[in-house]
């Protein structure tokens, strides 16, 4: 057994080692006109042994690791309690939400600027998070180009307030429902595919989305974005220090305070939290109505669903065109919080943070994925010093989930529907 | 009630059946029965056109449904129990059933899950459980209760004596004879030659993708070819 352990600890040890030190071990300096090879300083090297040690040992010692890993659930203390009754999980749920509500709303008369700003981006996520969960959590369509929708909600808005000077209180319906456009179309095609083949056809659409974007230059101005982007106003009153639009008046001087700049962005992170309420509450009411039903039983047996006369292109397209919609409107919103926008900003990486919240959170449940937003947008935030890792920490926390938590943060405990008795 | 005339499917450029005709009249129960493999399954996804019949008709009550969309043609009063039960697993008895129903109001669904349980008390049983955490015979009932919930004319049934023990095939079995008691007409497909013959008012016997035989249940059992091929000689 030891001896076992030990080859194969010694061969792990190894394997870091020439893969390691090549990559990190030396570095190609220019001299003049030639390029030459050097041995990088101690500390590399160093790292790279102590990176091999650490390997040997845990290989050496991986029954017993690997056994008090195992042990982790057990510390949780939720791990395998019963479940809590029907009614009594709703009532909980619900004053959790209202807290949740009420703390939101206190939030930015306390917080500074920037903890108001980088909440709104929580909301933002939140909302995409919960639009992306009925399509994977709910019915089960794996798509990883969800970011494609958004980008259609934010150029949407930034390209009618740029060309027709539309506000962004029309923008929104428009955007949202332009981006439902796109899921209804590109949903058409994909019909017919399932999992892996879905996943990658879906991935294919938001790459072209944004590589066209980036390349039709005299209408998005490619990878020069689109800048200018109006705030919001509220009811014709601007939040900047001088009235820009014509027929607008100014928030400070209709109310007679002091200018600030902090009003612009309470006021968005005032629009997100309602939008976010809202997309939650929406979704939710359709968990519970038929079509909610319809698409977790395409989920759970496809041909049973088409035996009871469901069908599956209504179903999927359905689902497929209320997560795009949703993701048009978190799209107007970040174009307004940003003020500026380029493809950049979406990358596949977002449509993987997101699937990433939705699978962190427990596929299919809403608190969950609320909570896991907060945590995946917050977290890098905090651990600002180590902002080169964030990845690192974020493949770090996807395996400790994976052993800890396999079923996500809060797995989805389904609503139970009653018949009302009178009728 | 339901004609299939001269039907011929395919699965790619493979014929799976050669020109099927068979009738189910009004209130009967016709049992279809044939060996692994003879396209029993084919032939009831046929008339629910999934896949479509490539020629020939298929009507029901009167009206062609050859072409239509699964989706209409099982909103049309026919419901099919498929092979292998195929409940939700992880939505409750209860949900299944109210999926069963899911184009009905909700005061005939209401009426109709009273019914089920009626005929399955087990069910009503267990009604909070999850599927697929309930044996093979609960499910089977279950799978047979979700298709009464959309308050068919007919049903039909693709072995549901599948892997069952015969106290519980007999139960099953049971229930069929009452359905049409309760005028629904059923198409039945078994292996399980015997107590699918027994019960039937008419049988097919469908070798290799044809009809072979058709005649009462109580001529097919007695003849010595089913007998030989189907029965255990
Ligand atoms: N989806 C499919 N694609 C290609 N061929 C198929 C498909 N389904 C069935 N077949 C073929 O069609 C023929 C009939 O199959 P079918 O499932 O109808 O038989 P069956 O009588 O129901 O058999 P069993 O009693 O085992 O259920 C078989 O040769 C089968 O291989
Ligand atoms: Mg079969």
């Amino acid at each position: 057994m030891a001896a076992h352990n030990l080859k194969h600890a010694l061969f792990c040890a190894f394997i870091t080692l020439i893969i390691s030190y090549p990559i990190l071990g030396f570095d190609l300096t220019s001299r003049g006109t030639t390029v030459v090879l050097e041995g990088v300083n101690t500390t590399t090297s160093i790292g790279v042994l102590a990176a091999v040690i650490i390997v040997f040992l845990f290989q050496y010692f991986r029954d017993s690791v690997m056994g008090s890993l195992r042990q982790l659930p057990a510390i949780n203390p939720l791990a395998n309690r019963e479940p809590m009754e029907q009614s009594k999980r709703l009532k909980l749920e619900s004053i959790l939400l209202t807290l949740m509500i009420i703390g939101a709303l206190i939030w930015p008369f306390i917080a500074s600027r920037g903890a108001v700003d980088l909440a709104t981006l929580v909301l933002i996520y939140i909302m995409l998070a919960l639009g992306l969960n009925v399509v994977v959590g709910l019915a089960g369509l794996l798509d990883l180009g969800y970011v494609a929708f958004y980008a259609v909600g934010a150029y949407t808005f930034a390209l009618l307030s740029q060309y027709y000077g539309i506000s962004f209180w029309f923008a929104l319906p428009i955007g949202a429902g332009l981006a439902a456009l796109f899921g209804l179309v590109l949903g058409f095609p994909v019909l017919r595919l399932r999992g892996d083949y879905l996943a990658i056809v879906t991935l294919g659409f938001g790459e072209i989305i944004r590589i066209l974007l980036n390349n039709m230059t005299s209408l998005t101005g490619g990878p020069n974005g689109i800048g200018g982007i109006p705030d919001p106003t509220l009811f014709g009153m601007e939040f900047g220090r001088r009235v820009k639009e014509e027929g607008n008046t100014s928030f400070h001087e209709t109310f007679g305070i002091a200018y600030s700049g902090e009003h612009k962005v309470i006021f968005l992170y005032l629009i997100a939290l309602v939008l976010a309420v809202i997309t939650a509450i929406a979704i939710r009411r359709l968990m519970r109505m038929p079509v909610g039903r319809a698409w977790e039983a395409l989920r759970e047996d496809e041909i049973a669903a088409k035996s009871l006369g469901l069908s599956r292109t209504a179903v999927k397209l359905s689902a497929f065109t209320i997560g795009a919609f949703f993701a048009g409107f978190a799209g107007t919103v970040f174009a307004s919080k940003q003020g500026f926008i380029s493809p950049e900003s979406f990358v596949f990486l977002e449509s993987a943070i997101i699937l990433a919240i939705v699978v962190l959170g427990g596929m299919g449940s809403q608190m969950g994925v609320i909570l896991a937003a907060i945590a995946v947008t917050i977290l890098p935030e905090l651990a600002r010093e180590f902002s080169e890792y964030r990845m690192l920490i974020f493949g770090a926390a996807m395996v400790l989930m994976m052993v800890w938590r396999p079923q996500g943060l809060m797995p989805m405990r389904r609503i139970h529907i009653e018949l009302k008795r009178q009728e | 009630m339901l004609v299939l005339e001269d039907v011929h499917t395919h699965y790619g450029k493979i014929e799976a059946l050669h020109g099927v005709s068979v009738e189910v009249k009004k209130g009967e129960i016709v049992s279809l029965i044939g060996a692994n493999g003879a396209g029993k399954t084919t032939l009831l996804m046929t008339v629910c056109g999934n896949p479509q019949a490539t020629s020939g008709r298929v009507l029901f009550q009167g009206r062609e449904i050859t072409r239509d969309l699964t989706s209409n043609i099982m909103r049309s009063g026919i419901a099919i129990v498929p092979e292998g039960r195929r409940v939700f697993s992880g939505l409750t008895v209860e949900e299944n059933l109210h999926m069963g129903g899911f184009f009905n109001t909700k005061s005939e669904i209401r009426k109709s899950q009273e019914h089920v349980y009626e005929l399955f008390p087990r069910l009503k049983e267990r009604e909070h459980q999850r599927a697929g955490t309930m044996s093979g015979g609960e499910q089977q009932m279950l799978a047979i209760g979700r298709a009464l919930m959309s308050k068919p004319n007919m049903i039909i049934l693709d072995e549901p004596s599948l892997g069952l023990a015969p106290l519980v095939i007999k139960q099953i079995f049971e229930i069929i004879g009452k359905l049409r008691e309760e005028g629904i007409t059923v198409f039945l497909v078994e292996q399980n030659a015997h107590q699918a013959l027994n019960l039937a008012d008419r049988g097919y016997v469908l070798e290799t993708g044809r009809i072979r035989l058709h005649d009462t249940g109580k001529n097919l059992l007695a003849n010595p070819d089913v007998q030989n091929a189907y029965l255990g000689g």
